[in-house]
Order: C-alpha cells, then sequence, then structure tokens
C-alpha cells in the first residue's frame, strides 16, 4: 500500500536537524558550538517554511492516524517560532552557565517534534507518543544546568508527576479502547455519537481520565502544584518554552480531543472543567500577587492564562475553538518577551529574578524598559496589545456561547492581575538600585529575540483580524 | 440616518500628538542633550496646536453642514472581524465630539505651552512631554473613536498616561504609591466599563445586530427595551455597568478617591489630567450614549443621586483643606458631581456645557496654584501663604476670575453652566426640588471654600519665612500668557449658553442634533429667574462668611471647627476616614487572601507529607509495641526504613510529591465512583 508521507514533514525535518547537531556537536570544538544554534535555528526556520507551503492541505497518513490539516499547520508555526525565539534567547544563557549546548538544543528540537505529533494526532496512541516525546525532552531539559540543586529537584519533580499523570492518560486511552474498540479518534467520536447518552461506564471512566492526564499538563488547578517548582528551578529560557509551547501542545490535545471529538459527551465533562477553568484562574492570579521573584510570578501568571485558555474550551465549537487558537498565538510572544527580558537581566552565574533586581531597569535601559511594559501589560489584558484583543476574544466567546459568568469573572481577574504586574513596571521606571542589564552587544541574539516578541505583541493586538480568520479557519479544518 | 461625509484629516487631529510623543519618547533623551530643552518642547508643542486647527477646521467644516447631517467620519482600518462582530479603527465627529476635541487641543495646548516654563528646571523634560503628548492622544482617541470599543482603548490609555504622570516625580515613594492607587482603583471602573460593553454586544448580538458602533447601537437601541437579564432590564444593567466605569475615570462615589492623592503629580499635569480633559470622561461617556441613558430612568436616577451626593460630599472636605492643590481636587471632584447631576436629570447639552466652562476655569486655577507654588518654592500649605497679591499681580488676577467663575457669580462662565444644570434638576422630568436644594447648599460651600482659599492665598500679611519672601516673584510670560487667555475664556464661555431668560443657548443649540430638542419646559420664565437669584444668595452668603472669617477676621473660623465638639470637623478634614476603611477592607483583604493562598501553595505538600510521616511513625510506633515480642527485628527495621525514607525525601523535597501524588489519585479515584455511582 502506498504510504502519504507528506504529513511528516514538518516534524521529519525538525527531527533531521536535531539528529545533524548531536551528530556535528561531536566533531565542533568548543568555542565552534555556537553555530549549532544557527543550525537549529535554519532547521526550524525551514520546517516553518514548509509548514507555510502546506497551508490548506488536507491529508491522512497511516490510516489517518496523522493528519495534516490547517489546525495541525497552525499549531507547528506556534511551536516553532516558539522554539526558534527559545533558542535565540538561550545562545548567552548557554554561555554564562555551562549547560552542554549540543544537547540543549538537540533536546528542544525533539520536543517540538513531539509537539508537532501532538498537534496532528488523531489518533489517541500517537497522541501519547508525541506527549511523550516531547516531554522527555523536557524533563532533561529542566535539570540540564547540573551544579544547580533547584535545578535537578525540579527535574525530578517534573519527571514523577508527568509520569504521574500519563499514567491517567494511559489508563484512560486503555479504557476507551477497551469500551470502543479503537483509540482513532474519529472512530471514537462515531462511536460516541451512535450510542448518544447510552455510554459505557469505560468510555467515561476513560474521558475524565484523559481529562485529568491533560488537565495536569497544563497545570488546571488542582493539578497546578508542581508548575511553580519546575518552572522556577528550570533554566530560565525552559520555562518559557514550557510555559508556551508545551501549554500550546496540550491544549492542541483539548481542541482537538475535546473541543472537537469529545463534543458529544460534553455534557460529561463541561461541568467540571467549567469550575476548573474559573479556580485556576483565580488561584493563579491571586498567589502570583504574593511572589517576590517574578519568573516565579511568571509561573503563578502562566497558571492564571491556562485558566484563561480554559474558558475557550468551556465555550466549545467555532468561538470557543478559534478564541482559545488564537489567544494560544497572542499569548507566545508576550510571554516569551517577558521571559527573554528576565534573561537579559542575567549577570554571570547570578540568576536575577527578583522583583527588586528589576529596579531601575527602565532608567538604564529604556529598551528593555519599554518591552518588559509592553509585556506586562499585553499579560494583564491592556488595549490594544495582543492580550487585550485575545481576552477579547475568548470572554467575547463564552458570552455567546452562554457562559457570561465566565467572561465576568475572566474580567474580574484580569483585573487583579493588574496588581502584580504593574509591579514590575513601578520596579523599572520609580526605583532605583536594582542589577545592570546585559547590554545589547553582549547578548544580540537576546535583543533579536526581544524586538520580535515586541512586533507579535504589539501587531496581534493592533492589527488582529488576518490572524484571527487564519485561527478560524484552522479550527475549522478539524475533522 | 444619512450616510455620514468621509474625509481623510481627522486621523491627524487624533495622529498628530502620538508622532510627538514617538518622537519625543524614541530620541527625546539625545535631542534634549544636544540641542537642548527648546527643541523638545517645539516637538511636543507643534502637534497639538496642528491638532487643533485641524480641530477648528472640523468646526467650521461642521457648522457648513446642515444641522442634522453633521458628522464626519474617518475610517482607517477593520481593526476586528469576527463572525457577527465588525469593528473599525474609525474616527469620528459630531457636534458633541467637536467640543470635547476642542476642549482637549485647545485648553490642552495652553497647558502644554504652560508646562514649558513650570517644567524648566526638570532634567526628565523629555519624559514629561512624552507623556503628556501620549495622554493627549489617548484622549482624543477617546472623544473621537466611532465605537465603544476604541473608546475603552482611549479609556485605558489614558488611565496609563495618568498613571506615569502622577508619579513622574518617582524619587519620592508616596508619588508612585498614588500613582499606584490611581491605576488599581482606575481598573475596578473599568471593569464595570467592558461589562457594560459586553452587554450591550451580547444583547444586539442575540438579534442579529451585535455591534459596538454608536451609530449603529443608536439605531438598533429600540432592540434592547423590554429585554431583560439577572433580573433587570438590559438597559438599565449596561447603563449601570458604564456608570461604574464613569465612577472610576471622573472620581465619583466610591471611586473618587484616588483623585486627590493624583495630586502628586507636576501641576500641569493635574491642570489637563485631572481637572480639564480625562476627568470629564465619565461626563461625555453618558452623554455619548444618552439614547442608552434616557431609556433606563432608573440609571438616570442613581446618576443624579451620586452625581449630587459627591458634589456635596467633596465640598464639605474642601472646606477643611490646607493644601492649595488639595482644596482644588476636591472642588474637581464636586463639580464633576454637578455634571453629573446634569446628566443624570437627562440635561446632557447642560453637563457638557458645565464640562467646557469648568475645563477653562478650573485649567486656570490649577495652573495659578502651580504658579504660586513655583513662587513660593514647592510649597503648597495655605497656612504658610497670603499676600501674594502685590508680588504676584497676574496670577492673582487670573486666580481671582476663576474663582468668580467657580463661585457661579453672575455673568461669569460658571454661573451660566451651573445655573442651568440647578434648573434642569429643578424643573426637568427627571428632577426635583429636593435635587436642586442639595445642588444649591453645595454652591454656597463652593463659594465658601473657593474664596477661604483666594482670601488665604493672596490677601492679609504674609507667613511664609523670611527666605520664601524675599524670592517671591510673577511667573514667567510664558506661564502668565495661558493664564489670562483661560481667564479670558472663564469668563466668556459662558456666554454661548444663555439662559433661556436671556435670549436662550447657541450651545445647546449646537448641541441639538445629538440630544434632540431639550424637552418644552412647562414652567414660565419668572421661576427660573426666580431661582437664579436664590442660588446666587446662596453663593453670596458663602462668599460673605469666607470674607468675614479669612479677611476681616471677624469671625473665628474656630466657631465652626468646635461645632458639635469638633467632631464634624475632624470628619471633613479626614475625609471621612474613607481613605483608611479601604485600606482595611480592599487592599489588606486581597493581600491576606493572596499571602494565605500561597501559604497553603507552599505547606500543603509538606503538611501531608510530614502528616503522612507521622502517621506511619504512630502506625509502626503502635505495631512495635504490639508485636514487641514477636517479631521486633523486622518491625524496627520498618520503622526505621520509614524513618530515614521519609527524613532522607523530606530534604530533596522530592518526597512529598508521594503523598501528594497519593492524595490526587485517591481524589480521582473517588470522583470517578461517585460520578458513576450517580450517572447510574
Amino acid at each position: 500500500m502506498e504510504t502519504n508521507l507528506t504529513p511528516l514533514l514538518p516534524a521529519a525535518e525538525v527531527t533531521l536537524t536535531a539528529l545533524t547537531v548531536l551528530l556535528l556537536d561531536l566533531f565542533l570544538r568548543e568555542e565552534e558550538k555556537g553555530f549549532l544554534a544557527w543550525i537549529s535555528v535554519t532547521g526550524l526556520a525551514l520546517a516553518a517554511g514548509m509548514a507555510f507551503f502546506l497551508w490548506g492541505s488536507q491529508e491522512g497518513a497511516f490510516r489517518n492516524t496523522l493528519l495534516l490539516d490547517d489546525f495541525a499547520l497552525f499549531f507547528t508555526e506556534i511551536f516553532l517560532g516558539t522554539a526558534l525565539l527559545t533558542i535565540l534567547s538561550s545562545i548567552h544563557y548557554l554561555r554564562e552557565t555551562n549547560i552542554r549546548s549540543g544537547e540543549y538544543y538537540a533536546l528542544i528540537l525533539f520536543s517540538t517534534t513531539g509537539m508537532i505529533l501532538m498537534a496532528a494526532a488523531n489518533d489517541l496512541i500517537l497522541f501519547f507518543l508525541g506527549l511523550e516525546t516531547m516531554s522527555v525532552g523536557v524533563y532533561i531539559l529542566t535539570g540540564m544546568w547540573r551544579e544547580r540543586v533547584e535545578a535537578s529537584e525540579a527535574a525530578m519533580k517534573y519527571f514523577l508527576i508527568g509520569a504521574f499523570a500519563t499514567g491517567f492518560l494511559l489508563y484512560g486511552i486503555a479504557l476507551i479502547f477497551g469500551a470502543t474498540g479503537s483509540t482513532n479518534l474519529t472512530r471514537i467520536s462515531f462511536f460516541l455519537s451512535l450510542s448518544f447518552h447510552q455510554w459505557p461506564l469505560l468510555v467515561i471512566a476513560g474521558v475524565y481520565l484523559v481529562f485529568i492526564g491533560l488537565a495536569f499538563k497544563i497545570g488546571a488547578f488542582p493539578f497546578h502544584f508542581w508548575v511553580p517548582d519546575v518552572y522556577e528551578g528550570a533554566p530560565t529560557p525552559i520555562t518559557g518554552f514550557m510555559s508556551v509551547a508545551v501549554k500550546a501542545a496540550a491544549f492542541a490535545g483539548w481542541a482537538r480531543i475535546f473541543v472537537h471529538q469529545f463534543s458529544v459527551v460534553e455534557h460529561e465533562w463541561g461541568v467540571p472543567l467549567h469550575a476548573l477553568a474559573i479556580l485556576t484562574m483565580t488561584v493563579g492570579n491571586l498567589l502570583a500577587i504574593a511572589q517576590s521573584s517574578v519568573k516565579r510570578m511568571l509561573a503563578y501568571s502562566s497558571i492564571a492564562h491556562a485558566g484563561y485558555l480554559l474558558i475557550g474550551v468551556v465555550a466549545g465549537k467555532e468561538p470557543g475553538g478559534s478564541a482559545l487558537l488564537f489567544y494560544l498565538l497572542a499569548y507566545a510572544p508576550m510571554t516569551l518577551g517577558a521571559f527573554a527580558v528576565l534573561l537579559a537581566l542575567k549577570d554571570g552565574e547570578k540568576d536575577n529574578e527578583s522583583y527588586d533586581d528589576f529596579a531601575g531597569v527602565g532608567l538604564k535601559r529604556p529598551f528593555l524598559g519599554m518591552a518588559m511594559s509592553i509585556f506586562m501589560l499585553s499579560l494583564a489584558g491592556f488595549p490594544p496589545l495582543s492580550g487585550f484583543t485575545g481576552k477579547f476574544y475568548l470572554f467575547r466567546s463564552a458570552i455567546v456561547s452562554g457562559y457570561t459568568d465566565l467572561a465576568i469573572i475572566g474580567a474580574l481577574n484580569s483585573l487583579l492581575s493588574v496588581i502584580y504586574y504593574l509591579r514590575v513596571i513601578v520596579k523599572m521606571y520609580m526605583e532605583q538600585g536594582g542589577v545592570e542589564a546585559q547590554p545589547f552587544a553582549k547578548a544580540p541574539c537576546l535583543y533579536v529575540a526581544i524586538v520580535i516578541a515586541v512586533l507579535g505583541t504589539v501587531g496581534l493586538g493592533l492589527l488582529p483580524a488576518r490572524a484571527l480568520s487564519l485561527s478560524g479557519v484552522s479550527y475549522l479544518s478539524l475533522r | 440616518m444619512d450616510q455620514p461625509i468621509q474625509t481623510d484629516y481627522l486621523r491627524w487631529i487624533v495622529l498628530l500628538p502620538l508622532l510627538g510623543a514617538a518622537t519625543n519618547g524614541l530620541l527625546g533623551a539625545q535631542l534634549q542633550k544636544r540641542f537642548g530643552k527648546g527643541l523638545i518642547s517645539t516637538i511636543a508643542i507643534a502637534p497639538v496646536l496642528g491638532s487643533f486647527l485641524l480641530s477648528v477646521r472640523a468646526l467650521f467644516d461642521l457648522v457648513a453642514l446642515q444641522p442634522e447631517q453633521r458628522f464626519l467620519i474617518d475610517r482607517l482600518y477593520t481593526w476586528i472581524t469576527t463572525g457577527s462582530l465588525n469593528v473599525d479603527v474609525a474616527f469620528w465627529i459630531d457636534p458633541l465630539s467637536a467640543v470635547m476635541i476642542l476642549v482637549v487641543t485647545g485648553i490642552g495646548g495652553l497647558i502644554h505651552i504652560y508646562s514649558i516654563g513650570y517644567m524648566h528646571d526638570d532634567n526628565s523634560y523629555w519624559r514629561f512631554f512624552t507623556f503628556l503628548n501620549l495622554f493627549t492622544f489617548a484622549m482624543l482617541l477617546l472623544v473621537t473613536g466611532d465605537n465603544l470599543l476604541l473608546v475603552f482603548v482611549g479609556w485605558e490609555g489614558v488611565g496609563l498616561c495618568s498613571y506615569a504622570l502622577i508619579g513622574f516625580w518617582y524619587q519620592d515613594h508616596v508619588n508612585t504609591t498614588a500613582g499606584n492607587k490611581a491605576f488599581i482603583v482606575n481598573r475596578v471602573g473599568d471593569f464595570g466599563f467592558i461589562l457594560g460593553i459586553f452587554l450591550i454586544f451580547w444583547t444586539l448580538d442575540h438579534q442579529g445586530h451585535g455591534t459596538v458602533s454608536f451609530r449603529e447601537i443608536q439605531k438598533f437601541a429600540s432592540l434592547l427595551k423590554n429585554q431583560e437579564i439577572w433580573g433587570g432590564g438590559v438597559a438599565t444593567l449596561a447603563t449601570l455597568f458604564l456608570f461604574v466605569g464613569a465612577t472610576g475615570k471622573s472620581a465619583q462615589i466610591p471611586l473618587y478617591v484616588w483623585l486627590p492623592d493624583a495630586m502628586q503629580g507636576p501641576t500641569p499635569v493635574s491642570a489637563l489630567i485631572h481637572a480639564a480633559t480625562m476627568v470629564t470622561a465619565g461626563v461625555y461617556m453618558i452623554a455619548r450614549l444618552h439614547f442608552l441613558y434616557s431609556m433606563a430612568p432608573l440609571t438616570l436616577e442613581v446618576v443624579a443621586v451620586i452625581g449630587v451626593a459627591t458634589a456635596l460630599f467633596a465640598a464639605t472636605i474642601a472646606l477643611t483643606q490646607n493644601d492649595i492643590k488639595r482644596v482644588l481636587a476636591y472642588s474637581t471632584i464636586s463639580q464633576l458631581g454637578y455634571m453629573f447631576l446634569g446628566a443624570g436629570v437627562a440635561a446632557y447639552g447642560a453637563a457638557i456645557f458645565h464640562l467646557m466652562t469648568h475645563a477653562f476655569f478650573k485649567a486656570c486655577l490649577f495652573l495659578g496654584s502651580g504658579s504660586v507654588i513655583h513662587a513660593m518654592g514647592g510649597e503648597q500649605d495655605m497656612g504658610k501663604m497670603g499676600g501674594l497679591r502685590s508680588a504676584m499681580p497676574y496670577t492673582f488676577w487670573t486666580f481671582a476670575i476663576s474663582v468668580l467663575a467657580i463661585a457661579g457669580t453672575p455673568l461669569t462662565g460658571g454661573f451660566f453652566s451651573k445655573d442651568e444644570i440647578l434648573w434642569q434638576a429643578f424643573s426637568s422630568a427627571h428632577g426635583s426640588p429636593l435635587l436642586w436644594s442639595l445642588g444649591v447648599v453645595g454652591a454656597g460651600l463652593t463659594a465658601f471654600y473657593m474664596f477661604r482659599q483666594l482670601f488665604l492665598v493672596f490677601f492679609g500679611n504674609s507667613r511664609a519665612d523670611h527666605h520664601t519672601q524675599e524670592h517671591l516673584h510673577e511667573s514667567p510670560k510664558v506661564m502668565t500668557v495661558p493664564l489670562v487667555i483661560l481667564a479670558i475664556g472663564s469668563i466668556a464661555a459662558g456666554w454661548i449658553g444663555l439662559p433661556e431668560v436671556f435670549g436662550g443657548s447657541q450651545f445647546a443649540e449646537w448641541l441639538e442634533p445629538v440630544f434632540g430638542k431639550p424637552h418644552e419646559m412647562a414652567a414660565s420664565e419668572g421661576p427660573e429667574l426666580l431661582l437664579m437669584i436664590c442660588s446666587v444668595a446662596v453663593a453670596a452668603v458663602g462668599f460673605f462668611i469666607a470674607y468675614l472669617m479669612y479677611y476681616r477676621g471677624a469671625l473665628a473660623p474656630e466657631r465652626f471647627s468646635s461645632l458639635a465638639g469638633g467632631a464634624l470637623y475632624r470628619l471633613f478634614y479626614n475625609k471621612y476616614y474613607v481613605d483608611e476603611i479601604y485600606q482595611a477592607i480592599f487592599v489588606r483583604g486581597t493581600l491576606l487572601l493572596a499571602r494565605t493562598g500561597a501559604w497553603i501553595d507552599q505547606h500543603i505538600i509538606d503538611f501531608i507529607v510530614d502528616g503522612s510521616a507521622k502517621t506511619t511513625a504512630y502506625i509502626s510506633w503502635f505495631n512495635g509495641l504490639f508485636d514487641n515480642y514477636v517479631i521486633d527485628g523486622i518491625v524496627n527495621a520498618l520503622a526505621n526504613i520509614t524513618f530515614w525514607a521519609g527524613g532522607k525525601f523530606r530534604k530533596v523535597q522530592t518526597g512529598n510529591i508521594n503523598s501528594y501524588l497519593y492524595v490526587i489519585l485517591g481524589a480521582v479515584v473517588l470522583a470517578i465512583i461517585v460520578r458513576l455511582r450517580y450517572s447510574s
């Protein structure tokens, strides 16, 4: 039988790049390792271009376990972009620490491959494989700075929790398979719609277990306890990578599996998810207020954002799905940008990540101050930045689908979040005595990453129309 | 409604100041170093003047049209498209926004010029003008945006600039705290605002006309009638939500607390943002959506009551304050209360009229106080001033004229506009004699505290120290000329809105295409004149008491302050302790919640681990006791291992994950069992 391999193209390209990096790493001398970053960037850019040209295709491979639709391509672009920005902002970080760059870049690329597979998977087993590919890479990346105790602790924690969560997921998949006789999502959803309201208990239990596995991955309340510790312990560029790409990959699962394929059983998972969304954003925002480290604050803020994103999942259908996709896109540049600015404060072995370290940055480095202000305001949902348009669509989708309470609580939460985002700006402009940030000359790539993030944040705020129509098209391409 | 006339210069009214802000923001530091401050102020002021000239052109273009066709629109691009919702970035000008842009660019321009002198010695000159320009941009966006969402962008933008300018002298911690307070209190209001937008959009969307554009909302406003949600009419709820936004931005009860603290900013900022323009945004918003408010009598009642209550409440506080700018701040809150009173009795035209005259005399008062502070070397306590009349003639005369205007002296701007509001509060279908009489009492208080200020600052003997007295000087021309223009405006602006008795208001006629014909007054001219005389008489009493107390010294202020054992005075002086109450309930409350949550978050795992370790220990101890003689060796070993493992794991902190996972697993299994039980 002829096998159509086109759907594999982007993932294969990234894997190939990873292998090249690993191989070259053996032959390059220590001072030439910087070259690896450029190979990775080129590979990612190539894959992104490939995804761009494949846009609009509607193909399947391996008996439709792997789909190449606009939905998968949309997420692929998010993953590739995030990986690219992560690598750009890592170059300086790797020089200051002694993390081995060959493995580091290769692992980022491998986990990106996993994410691409997750977004394209139309089969629970393939989804699981993608998830594991991604996770294993990220576990190692978390603990890569071996001299730091916190990093090892975080990696261990992340690994244990991750394995545990996967346990739920896999058991859920097994139950669903037992009841429906398939792991293919299309067939499962067909089965579900046939036996309308007469579902065997096994299926429902399976759906719940998958639900919990995915809730762990996005750090939703009450499965969020690992997030702050792991995010704080991981190397900062990886924290950014996790809070954007890993989260987006998990949300790709939420969108394809729950919003789309399991929509028939929505009244089963809709209500608990509704509660989870409210709790997640409220808890995330409340706890973020009490933090004294900006990195930890960003960790809680990413929990809160998972809560906002869940609004889109709850709202469901086209309005919810496309709002979710758009928010993930809008969320990427502002979060990565914030982490990049955090990286610019790093000085030698020392991570300067507390609020006090930010004091006076806005005056000493006007560009960094302005960029960070934009990211903070955007995260707080300030118009006309991407965080505002994103939230606007999300809340609108909630209202259109009849979940007014979610919109109100969401708006209240974004009000609450101002308290801690504003604190960063206050520190940067209105106090003095913080650390010296790196100048452009010492970390040019980091600055490039920040510029890209600023452009993304402002651009998606001022001209969101095209991106929104793309996210609508992507969601509607789901079969 | 006819198709509006498409133009392509309106965008420049809004964008020119942004251009100035961008230039100074990006290059200001270098330019200032290389070419001096003159260039910075030129870059900042030229765009505002340009906007002003374009605004005048827009005014003439409007005048040339038939009254009912008076609106211009400039569409840039489509901002948001999704399903049923299309939002354009478009600016429109109708008679109402024409008034607003003229106020913003005209008075704003004068304040820009004044700042050249006031900020002259400040090193962050460029930063100041950047934010001032950025503010002007946001404010113009607010008043010309053709839809609610665009207005919201401006609404948030002015808040941000206000925050940055209040904390402009960030070296002093008090200033940054004041900025934060303003920002966060405003966000509370903004929450109401965005909910209002959502509610309007949602209801219209359900009827197939989802829109946020003003003209379309007006077109479909009738669809909101008889729609109910959460036990109330949609129009009522939406307008109430929007009004919450207005109380934040326009400093009304209960969200007024930020404005007095905002006086920490440089004085031109207080004049521009916290007196003439930004704080009137709420009034503008209500006037803009008047068709919705008129559909919701309950909301109107709330607006009127809050307005008059704020007017009185703030006036009583102003009676006792000693800081020259704080008196003006409370007076602003009080005057804004009058505007809301006007809007609340559906006299939108009167509210906008007072907004305009107030912009003149309050800007003049603030700039005058700035001139005084400048001369006094930064002193703001009126107890240390006095006798400045001879040293600062320009400042004195302009200040005095504005005091006359705000006190409602006949034939000044404030007289005509305040009286229009009071008359409407009495005679309109939504008004009542009670609202009127409360308003008149407030007018009396206003006259008292304003003349008290005038006498304390400019008359009598100087109470300043010797050093300050020697350095007293009139401010430079660049500061006094704007004062003079504003003072002339304080008088002249009133004459375009004469009361019915004296021939009718051109201003009301101008706004007629927006608000419709003012309802025919049942009452004849007789009562209007009578009420007018009443309010003037009350104001005169206020003036006379202030005169006796602070000019002649014939009446000791203590005779009033010791009334009721001084309790009343203390209450006013301490601003009814509202700040303290808010601090205790909201600020402490939120922080407590956050800290408790964070503590639980960090310790819950440890707690569970400790708990399970202890339980294990107890069990093993119990076991050990029980089986001591049977298999004590094994038990001891077991217990030891448990202890050892527990200790080890706690150190690495990975151990606690175990217990956490067990708890989660247990909870999940339980939840599934419960769920399955209930379904079957």
